[in-house]
């Protein structure tokens, strides 16, 4: 069974956390995932830089400008993570926009992450539409989950041709904004949580977007599966470096 | 062969629509609408008003005498520099405002290059008494200083984009980041006929009403409907679209597209995207762009800061993929030149865009009885420090 599947069926909360790829320094890319591991997260999202990352507040955007000026490059990643499996065992997942993606070949890139042991993708800018047409015969062939987003503007109806469509959990964007921007969650947070809470999908949900301490993770978890922590690592990461890592991951989930 | 959009959102391989999902709602919107509402008698009949009586239309067809007897062609030049605003894209901002009114939206955004599209936003939404928010890169709000206070005073927001190479691309970024941000009152008004379906069909349809007058004005002329080229410079490409539009699928009628090719298409300075473009994905459409080797966009270069766009519209990545239209790229040296010659042989200064499309004469050869009718997109008031700066002028 996929990684993915069989974390989610864990009787817990699930802490995943996001970084890019390549920052602060090239080289960190696998001292930055290991240290994670060691400080207890359950899932981690690599961050894939882009030169135009469209859904993405100022923090990633800067993390990923740096981390593109270091040189980093999709065969680079590759490279770097490719004998992970032989330290890291929970579930990974790239994240990236697409067109990265489109230039290393779909299939290339597809057969790359399952030689290396990645478990799922994270792709914003490919839509559902495009996906089930083109892509999801490749996907599956390596046994890649396709993590779709979910809005508090989705419709019932689009959340649930998302949840047919997928067979690992359901990205859930906590607020309509870029990442790291909202502050604390609020009644629209709520009833939303509550309205997909109601709607008994297939798959779990994991909460993304503003999630940032103790207290989002809280609110978020309480009707999720679990949360994802993006902006707010990459700001801690910054700031404390590589050896902050375990007091962040304290900090959230103590 | 169709070269129009398909069902899918689709001109042959390119298109579509590839966004994040925080931005469906308001894509599909747009999606499920835009061909209803702009169908309505009621919608037709404001639009064509307000193109009649406020932007100023028909804008006439100029057979340019002097400048064709340089060349031995018949050139004719179709005036969107005399459009309200100075150029064409305010067809497509009347268009989109009143699109946005449909909807209910009451907040209005835009992303802009060298202000022209940023100028045609602000000045509709001052018409509407809409809030209208541009933005625009930090490296072009220095250099165009001019359009940022006409903007200004219209009553325009402009909001510097600080991210990436701060240009076109970046702002276009920052609008498409605003957009996710406020996702229910807000239009985003694009500029040319690039982003997500239904944008460049949307766009192309505005503009389509170019050449629907040039069809009539050339019967009138010529007593045919059909010059035999049509040209255009081509940035995203919504004043190509709007010329080209009425004759896509007429095989008798040449379709020219006239691109930058800054210092040279291998001078590492270049905005060529047909040339220098491999298909991927930008601001929400698969189409050409001009991309290192591991998909990472790159900044194009041109002396036009209106051309500078390191992608192009779907409809012209067909054109160019699929031989209908022919492609050909334009020195800054060359169009600097071709700008001034206008100015000399005709009375007219052109946008430094619109020089690009002048320029082609030297190294494509017409017949001598050819008709060419090319579209003079915009006039050069707003470049006048580039062209003094250039030519030692002052
Ligand atoms: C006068 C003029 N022509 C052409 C363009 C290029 O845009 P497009 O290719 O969408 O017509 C611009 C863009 O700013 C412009 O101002």
């Amino acid at each position: 069974m996929n990684r993915i599947n069989k974390r989610l069926q864990e009787d817990k909360e699930l802490l995943s956390i996001y970084f890019t790829a390549g920052y602060p320094d090239l080289e960190d890319t696998v001292p930055v995932l290991e240290e994670l591991v060691k400080s207890g997260v359950d899932m981690i999202e690599i961050g894939l830089p882009f030169s135009d990352p469209l859904a993405d507040g100022p923090t990633i955007q800067q993390s990923s400008t740096a981390a593109l000026k270091n040189g980093m490059t999709t065969a680079k990643l590759f490279d770097q993570i490719k004998d992970i499996r032989k330290t890291v065992d929970i579930p990974l997942i790239v994240m990236g926009y697409f067109n990265p993606m489109l230039q290393y070949g779909v299939e290339a890139f597809c057969a790359k992450c399952a030689e290396i042991g990645i478990d799922g993708l994270i792709m914003p800018d490919l839509p559902l539409a495009e996906y089930q047409e083109h892509y999801q015969s490749i996907f599956e062939k390596y046994d890649l989950k396709m993590v779709f987003l979910i809005t508090p503007q989705t419709t019932d109806e689009r959340i649930r041709q998302i949840d047919d469509a997928t067979n690992s959990f359901i990205y859930m964007v906590s607020s309509a904004s870029t990442t790291g921007k909202t502050s604390g969650f609020g009644n629209v947070q709520t009833d939303y949580f509550k309205r997909i809470a109601a709607l008994s999908l297939k798959n779990p949900q994991i909460v993304g977007f503003g999630i940032k301490d103790e207290d989002t993770f809280k609110a978020a978890t309480a009707t999720a599966k679990g949360a994802i922590i993006g902006s707010a690592f990459i700001k801690s990461l910054t700031e404390n470096g590589i050896s902050g890592i375990a007091d962040f991951i304290k900090s959230i989930r103590p | 062969m169709n070269y129009n959009v398909n069902e899918k959102g689709y001109y042959g391989d390119f298109g579509g629509a590839y966004i994040p999902e925080m931005l469906y709602p308001n894509v599909e919107e747009l999606r499920q609408n835009y061909i209803k509402v702009m169908q309505e008698p009621e919608f037709q009949k404001e639009f064509n008003e307000l193109l009649k009586e406020y932007v100023g239309r028909p804008t006439p067809l100029y057979f340019a005498k002097r400048f064709s007897e340089k060349y031995g062609v018949k050139i004719y030049l179709k005036r969107e520099d005399l459009c309200h605003t100075g150029a064409h894209k305010v067809n497509n901002t009347i268009g989109q405002i009143l699109m946005a009114k449909r909807l209910g939206k009451t907040r209005i955004i835009a992303e802009t290059g060298a202000g022209q599209h940023g100028v045609a936003t602000a000045t509709v939404c001052a018409l509407m008494g809409l809030e209208c928010i541009v933005y625009m890169g930090a490296v072009d709000i220095k250099r165009q200083a001019p359009n940022v206070a006409r903007m200004k005073m219209l009553g325009a927001t402009v909001v510097s984009a600080e991210s990436g190479s701060k240009t076109l691309k970046d702002a276009t970024n920052e609008a498409i980041r605003d957009w996710i941000n406020n996702p229910t009152d807000t239009h985003y008004i694009i500029g040319s006929v690039v982003g997500p379906h239904p944008y460049p069909d949307m766009v192309a349809r505005f503009q389509s009403v170019i050449s629907a007058e040039v069809k009539k004005q050339l019967l009138e002329k010529e007593g045919r409907e059909n010059p035999d080229y049509v040209v255009a410079c081509v940035g995203g490409g919504s004043n190509a679209a709007g010329i080209y539009y009425h004759y896509l699928d007429n095989p008798e009628v040449g379709i020219i597209a006239v691109e930058a090719a800054g210092k040279g298409i291998h001078s590492g300075e270049s905005a060529a995207t047909s040339a220098l473009g491999k298909e991927g994905i930008i601001h929400g459409s698969k189409t050409l762009l001009m991309q290192t080797a591991d998909g990472q966009i790159t900044e194009p270069y041109s002396i036009s800061a209106g051309l500078d766009y390191p992608g192009v519209g779907p409809m012209h990545a067909n054109l160019f993929r699929s031989g209908r239209g022919e492609f050909i790229s334009v020195t800054d040296a060359d169009a600097m030149k071709a700008g001034l010659d206008l100015s000399k042989l005709e009375g007219i200064i052109p946008a430094i865009e619109t020089s690009h499309a002048l320029a082609i004469f030297n190294d494509r050869k017409f017949k001598k009885d050819d008709i060419i009718v090319i579209n003079l997109s915009g006039r050069g008031d707003k470049d006048l420090n580039t062209y003094i700066e250039y030519f030692d002028l002052a």
